[in-house]
């Protein structure tokens, strides 16, 4: 060991300070990996390597830099560097990344095909806080696509099963259930306790009414959807277009077949529900391009995927230039029947 | 030829083809073109005052025709027409 970090001060300039102090020691805040050992756990400098051997520097502060200002800065300890190893090392995300990961909170509208997927991921990369929003039990025909849930919760309420199976995943991910479904009554309350929204949810009514709460409040909101073999994806940030400008109101009953009616591939919701794990990653992190005032269209049977501009209507009722909507509105929930407006 | 990309949840109008073809030199008359060979088709796109239907948005390549000319964009052979509706299933 001692000879490959003389390697590396001698190819990178300045690697010497970063890694010892004035005494020649390693500074306290580095820790170094052979595979997944710490060497103070081997023979330290002396560990001998192998060409099949992993080496990984990692310095074990991440403080300071994040979002939130009163996110705590405190080390990982020695299971986090490890179990994140694979996103600290990667320059774009490294220790900094990963404290913003662990301090973001995350809402999902829904535990079900989207937000099966969406929450594995999240809790995987170690999200710290994940919302979860369901009122609905486990069902049998849930489990061709709902990869959230398993046989033996069948009855359960989805919250209780998504908590046990994300802290498997990962301990780290506190999970916060939400089992009440939401209306105009407690939206504003439960997507104002969150970072960022990824709306898994399955009707309409649902769907507007998380858009105008995200963004009234203010918030991003991932977002996805799906139908038989063809899903879409996007970002709506506040202020550069919502769902309303892209669609202003409900289509009324029967114009688009309902859920129940038309089935899914299974695997459909994989893929766009962890396209929205990986956007909302992207925000937190505030890496590459999002999908914002961009329409992603994934067609499963050609395999393709495309995309069509997204604008914000300067028109649009609720984010437009002279908007008519401020409080929220809850339209009949169920499937096919009559879409009138009961509240705002 | 104009292509047109129906998404799924409309393409009970086509009788079930992804992809149709319409003669025009902009979108409405490419769209009546369609109409005229899938009954159907127009009545679920318009309404009876002949205005495109609030659910659905339709794009010439990426670009939605509100921001263009509406239905009186141009299009030609080398565009691609698409009718996209809302879609709210998140699988449950």
């Amino acid at each position: 060991m001692r000879s490959l970090l003389g390697w590396l001060e001698d190819h990178y300039p300045g690697m010497r300070a970063e890694l010892f102090d004035a005494d020649g020691n390693l500074h306290r805040f580095v820790n170094v990996y052979v595979n997944d050992e710490e060497i103070e756990d081997l023979q330290g400098l002396e560990t001998t390597l192998g060409w099949e051997d992993e080496v990984a520097v990692i310095p074990a502060m991440a403080g300071g830099a994040t979002t939130a200002p009163n996110a705590p800065a405190t080390r990982f300890s020695p299971e986090q560097a490890v179990r994140y190893s694979r996103h600290i090392i990667l320059p774009e995300i490294g220790g900094v990344g990963q404290r913003k990961l662990l301090n973001a909170k995350v809402l999902l509208i829904g535990a079900g095909g989207l937000g099966s997927p969406a929450a594995l991921y999240l809790a995987a990369a170690g999200v710290g806080t994940l919302g979860v929003v369901d009122f609905d039990a486990v069902d049998l025909s849930n489990l061709h696509r709902q990869i959230l849930h398993g046989h033996a919760n069948i009855g359960r309420p989805k919250v209780d099963s998504a908590r046990d199976r994300l802290a498997d995943v990962n301990p780290d991910s506190r999970v916060v259930g939400h089992p009440e479904a939401l209306t105009s009554e407690n939206a504003m309350e439960i997507l104002g306790q969150y970072d960022i929204i990824v709306n898994g949810s399955d009707n309409f009514a649902t769907r507007y009414l998380v858009n105008d709460a995200a963004y009234l409040l203010k918030k991003p909101l991932v977002d996805g959807s799906i139908f038989r073999f063809e899903g879409q994806a996007t970002v709506f940030m506040p202020g550069q277009g919502c769902y309303r400008c892209l669609f202003p109101a409900p289509p009324p009953p029967g114009a688009v077949p309902s859920c129940a009616e038309a089935g899914v591939l299974g695997a459909l919701p994989g893929i766009v529900g962890v396209i929205q794990a990986t956007e909302t990653i992207k925000l937190i992190l505030g890496l590459g391009e999002p999908l914002v005032n961009r329409l992603l269209l994934y067609d499963a049977l050609s395999m393709e995927f495309r995309e069509v501009k997204l604008r914000r209507d300067p028109e649009c009722p609720l984010c437009g230039d002279n908007p008519t909507i401020s409080e929220l509105v809850d339209y009949e929930a169920l499937c096919g029947a009559p879409m009138a407006a009961t509240g705002g | 030829m104009v292509e047109i990309r129906v998404a799924a949840p409309l393409r009970a109008h086509t009788q079930g083809s992804k992809v149709v073809y319409g003669e025009g030199t902009n979108v409405h008359e490419v769209l009546d073109d369609v109409g005229r060979r899938f009954p159907g088709f127009r009545s679920g796109l318009f309404d009876s005052d002949g205005a495109l239907r609030q659910f659905v948005n339709i794009y010439v390549n990426d670009e939605d025709i509100r921001y263009l000319g509406n239905l009186s964009t141009p299009v030609s052979g080398a565009d691609v027409v698409s009718i996209l509706p809302a879609v709210a299933g998140g699988a449950s």
